[in-house]
């Protein structure tokens, strides 16, 4: 039987982890290398790197940092932060990432998801959505949760979808940082209304909260940085609490 | 020497580290007498498989592979273009494995990704793993369960995970990605 995913989530910054709590105030969290083995070690189902502040900052260290993650881990992994073209996509591709992660990018030009599938198939092909709830509708923000789009959450997941994504990472900005839990109802909307894989993101809190979303929601993956990077939820005590739920878990 | 088949498709380089993290020195390589030379060659891929058949045939690499008398493990996309054809573009393929391979009808969530079991297992390149071992799949195309099938594994309906014709080896699921377990197997094939 097909396994739901447990992903931690790597916020990167000038090649190093770090957090925000609702999209700002960032702490460091270590070194992203020796998180990743330690993950992997931990039975980690797959990795994300998010360089939060790549749409500004300097591209070389990033590429860097993938080559010597896909030197050190034996899992997937994907990569995302700032890619605005086919040329980004191939340089990481080249550097070892599996998947890339796109999201402020397809939002202003969302044939960019068609060219990347098309060359580099869709399975590698991540649209990340950040949606908050605001004024009776859940809304497609982008810029790293600064900038409100026209988009309505469903309807920009089914387009990507069409133009060939290949996984959705949905992050609800309302539950992010908070641990009172995933956003169960955007994700249940989103994952009933696509074909492929819906990751999870935004609010995990506790081992239950896992459970919720896979009970819940078509979710195949759950995805969260804080509790994993502190410790607060040990990957190997998650993972056990899962399958004596009748949760699929490798 | 193991040779890693260079062509026009993704995922060459994670082969590559997975076999150095083995203790294995490897060359990703498109030349003919290299690859003929070399004590084991894989052909890896993610990609597009008409493109990639295309490419293959232009390098002559479609009939290089047919020459390996070595044990040869094609990876996902690899696999595929080792049967016999392909719906994805309509591709005519290499023929080594007397199947076709279709696309995922959908029923439930394509691609299938992420990580899972087998329900049947056999041969050599298989050995050593647990009944229950889960390993990382990432396709929407799979080949139908034939004579060469060694493992199974049953997404929406039962699919080869595994093959084997004489030296010719092939997985649908990706060994370099599959953490400990993904480690045995190419293990196994490096040891051959």
């Amino acid at each position: 039987m097909l396994k739901k995913r447990i992903i931690p989530c790597l916020d990167i910054k000038d090649g190093r982890t770090v957090k925000g709590i609702n999209f700002v105030d960032i702490q460091d969290a270590g070194d992203p290398i020796e998180l990743a083995k330690n993950y992997v070690k931990q039975g980690a189902d797959e990795l994300v790197f998010l360089d939060i502040t790549a749409t500004i900052e300097n591209r070389s260290t990033l590429i860097e940092l993938v080559k010597r993650i896909a030197k050190e881990i034996n899992i997937p992994f994907t990569v995302g932060g700032g890619i605005n073209s086919v040329e980004d996509v191939a340089r990481l591709i080249e550097a070892g990432a599996d998947k890339v992660s796109l999201n402020s990018s397809a939002v202003k030009r969302p044939e960019l998801i068609t060219e990347i599938a098309n060359q580099f198939g869709s399975q590698c092909v991540v649209v990340a959505i950040d949606t908050k709830f605001e004024n009776d509708e859940w809304k497609v923000f982008v810029h790293g949760g600064r900038t409100l789009t026209p988009l309505t959450t469903v309807n920009w997941a089914k387009r990507a979808e069409q133009l060939g994504a290949g996984e959705i990472l949905l992050t609800s900005m309302n539950n992010d940082g908070t641990k009172a839990g995933f956003a169960l109802e955007i994700t249940n909307n989103v994952s009933s209304a696509v074909n492929i894989p819906v990751i999870a993101s935004g609010g995990a809190g506790s081992k239950e909260h896992f459970k919720n979303v896979f009970e819940q929601t078509k979710a195949t993956g759950g995805l969260a940085a804080s509790i994993f990077h502190y410790g607060e939820i040990p990957i190997p005590e998650l993972k056990n609490y899962l399958k004596e739920q009748n949760i699929a878990i490798r | 020497m193991i040779a890693i088949i260079k062509y026009n498709a993704g995922n060459i380089s994670s082969v590559q580290n997975a076999l150095s993290r083995l203790g294995y020195e490897s060359i990703i390589t498109d030349d003919e007498t290299q690859i003929l030379n070399a004590d084991k060659v894989i052909f890896p891929g993610v990609g597009e498989a008409s493109s990639a058949m295309k490419y293959l045939i232009e390098k002559g690499l479609d009939k290089t592979i047919l020459a390996i008398k070595k044990p040869i493990l094609g990876i996902c996309l690899g696999q595929q273009l080792m049967c016999e054809s392909t719906e994805e573009g309509d591709t005519a393929c290499l023929g080594i494995f007397n199947t076709q391979v279709k696309k995922f009808p959908a029923t439930e969530i394509v691609p299938h990704m992420g990580w899972n079991s087998f329900t049947k297992i056999e041969g050599e390149l298989l050995k050593n793993l647990q009944p229950n071992a889960d390993v990382y799949f990432v396709h929407s195309y799979y080949a139908e369960i034939n004579a060469q099938t060694t493992a199974v594994c049953d997404y929406i309906k039962p699919f080869s995970a595994a093959m084997q014709k004489d030296n010719f080896y092939a997985t649908q699921f990706h060994p370099e990605k599959s953490a400990d377990i993904g480690e045995q197997i190419l293990k196994n094939f490096l040891e051959l």
